[in-house]
């Protein structure tokens, strides 16, 4: 094959620039199919078992474990019963793991709320990028994702919403300080709003901060006096919206914390040892807790994905066949609306071989093109493709 | 030129046959053939090109005996001893003018294509009134305008013999004259001979020679 004939077939193909155009795009589609969706399947798995690798163990209410582990580790709007803080007392009582409480019930404006300690943060490796971490009741820091998405830089504020205008006594709306916005960690972290443990609990409605009550007026029927506990309800009472350096001495919880609510644990034993005992620990079936490995559930998630994968594998090579069969018919057809033309450079002196070789350098050019097309997708593929995933796949 | 002794061919299957007992065409001279359709006269050029091969007789074309050729042989000897002008020898529609006149270059290794090549196409074109027409498409041009083009090609390698096969077939009168012009004007001060195909009866006063095909088929018949 010479530069002439390349020179000629890419005459050829730029005058018939429709049917060059759909040939390529039909053979780069061939190509980069497969090839993107096993990138996106593969990615998808490189990032849910990579979280779910590096995340040991996980208590929760019991149920479905999969749910348990896409809210505690992917903040999934799955619904998962919660459980009490004390729970997470009790793992790190043990003495064999470290326990980090979360709750990851709340969304605010599309992206998740959670509530954690400071100790999350060092077990994940997240640092703040700009502004600085959690410091007081009140602060947020916000995932890389998140602050783009929601448009906050540190110093911002942002109002946490009720879930259900009729439920007056559910969210509390706060108004929360953006502290920070966390570096990127390429996990589901960088799409959420983290608060401290106790910030989610007043949005809960289990604490909070408000002006100081009068003692009710001293009533004959009292001889004793005013009980400090017997304070008298008042409608023009000031309820905080916001907590601030002047108002965060009065805010309060009430009852037992032990039994305030998280929807799970991550349990970091110290060795494979401290692990088997922990998991022992959560046997007994009249235990309202269940301890998973969160690796096992995803794997056992993910063998149902590549299920669905390979029958996806099956679907594309058939289209594939189809596709390139159809093609080779619209070829063989050109080559023979191309006959007076294919006779005219053979009655000039063209060797049958060199009438082949011009065809193949079209075939050439048509692959090289669809081969820059297909390489150009799936950078992109490539590019876009771990967002994505983490966007539309991992639930 | 061409000599042409004891010629016999027929086509595999068909009843048809071309017998020759002997035909001459001299070094520079211009010989029109003519004779009523499906008399062999297409045939006849094609066996003194070298396309098809006779079953018996031999063809000399400048001294060449075209039978001892290998195919690869016979090729190159007709790409550059040999300028086609057919009516079947089409344009090729995605090449413009100037490289139209220089595919012939581009498809035979033979042929090498360079600077001065493409000077003398682009001089040839001017020639025959297309030098400002180089770039356009064959779908853009008039059919007196593709012929010429088809003539510049065939005249592009300095052939030592025209073959034309109805060059001036669909051609109105004006355009009949010029192309005949043309290949009249590659054969002039030159060694180049002309066998031309025809049926323009009006035009036969201009060549040196006139052979009523009818002559050798009757003969053979």
């Amino acid at each position: 094959m010479t530069r002439h004939d390349l020179y000629l077939a890419w005459h050829y193909l730029r005058f018939h620039k429709t049917r060059s155009v759909i040939l390529i795009a039909c053979l780069s589609l061939i190509g980069s199919l497969p090839l993107s969706l096993h990138f996106l399947l593969d990615e998808g798995e490189r990032q849910m078992t990579a979280r779910a690798a590096s995340t040991p163990l996980l208590v929760g209410a019991k149920g479905s474990s999969v749910d348990l582990t896409l809210s505690a580790l992917y903040f999934s709007e799955a619904t998962v019963p919660p459980v009490a803080m004390a729970d997470a007392d009790r793992v790190g009582e043990t003495g064999w793991a470290d326990a980090l409480p979360v709750y990851s019930r709340f969304r605010v404006r599309g992206q998740p709320l959670v509530g954690v300690t400071l100790d999350y943060f060092d077990f994940r490796r997240l640092s703040p990028a700009r502004g600085n971490m959690l410091a007081l009741l009140g602060d947020c820091v916000l995932g890389s994702d998140a602050a783009e998405a929601l448009g906050l830089e540190p110093g911002d504020t942002l109002l946490t919403t009720p879930e259900n205008l009729f439920d007056l006594a559910g969210v509390y709306p706060l108004k929360l300080h953006v502290t920070g916005v966390l570096g990127k960690s390429h996990s589901p972290d960088e799409q959420a709003i983290f608060a401290d443990l106790q910030t989610t609990w007043v949005i809960e409605g289990l604490g909070h901060g408000h002006t100081e009550q009068k003692p009710a007026a001293r009533d004959g029927n009292q001889p004793f006096g005013q009980a400090s506990v017997n304070l008298q309800a008042d409608p023009k009472l000031l309820t905080y919206a916001e907590i601030t350096p002047d108002n965060i001495d009065s805010f309060h919880f009430h009852g037992d914390p032990g039994s305030y609510p998280i929807t799970a644990v991550i349990a970091v034993p110290h060795d494979r040892r401290a692990a088997t005992l922990l998991k022992g620990r959560f046997l007994a079936d009249d235990l309202k807790t269940q301890i998973v490995d969160p690796h096992a559930v995803t794997r056992s998630l993910l063998d149902s994905i590549f299920r669905i994968g390979a029958l996806f594998d099956a679907v594309i090579i058939l289209v594939g066949c189809a596709t390139l069969l159809a093609l080779g018919l619209v070829f063989s057809l050109s080559m023979r609306l191309r006959q007076r033309e294919l006779q005219t450079i053979f009655l000039l002196g063209c060797s049958r071989l060199k009438v082949a070789q011009l065809v193949a350098a079209e075939l050439v050019l048509l692959v090289i093109a669809s081969g820059a097309v297909c390489w150009a997708l799936l950078q992109g593929v490539e590019r876009y493709g771990g967002p994505w995933v983490r966007e539309f796949l991992i639930p | 030129m061409i000599a042409i002794n004891r010629l016999h061919f027929q086509y595999p299957g068909a009843p048809f046959s071309l017998d020759i007992p002997e035909f001459h065409v001299a070094s520079g001279e211009k010989l029109a053939i003519v004779g009523p359709s499906g008399a062999g006269k297409t045939t006849l050029l094609k066996l003194i090109a070298g396309i098809l091969a006779p079953q018996h007789g031999t063809i000399h074309v400048d001294s060449t005996l075209l039978e001892t050729l290998s195919d690869a042989a016979r090729r190159a000897f007709r790409i550059t001893r040999i300028g086609f002008v057919f009516q079947e020898l089409e344009l090729l529609e995605y090449l413009d003018v100037l490289d139209n006149i220089l595919h012939t270059y581009r498809i035979n290794p033979v042929l090498k294509l360079d600077a001065q090549v493409r000077e003398r196409a682009a001089a040839l074109a001017q020639d025959v009134g297309l030098g400002s027409k180089l770039k356009r498409m064959p779908r853009e041009l008039s059919q007196g305008e593709r012929q010429r083009v088809a003539v510049c090609r065939a005249l592009l390698p300095k052939p030592a013999l025209i073959l034309a096969d109805e060059a001036t077939g669909n051609l109105d009168p004006a355009n009949k004259v010029r192309i005949l012009e043309l290949l009249f004007r590659a054969t002039e001060g030159s060694d180049t001979s002309l066998v031309a195909v025809t049926h323009d009866h009006e035009l036969l006063p201009r060549f040196d020679r006139v052979v009523d095909f009818m002559g050798f088929h009757g003969a053979a018949a």
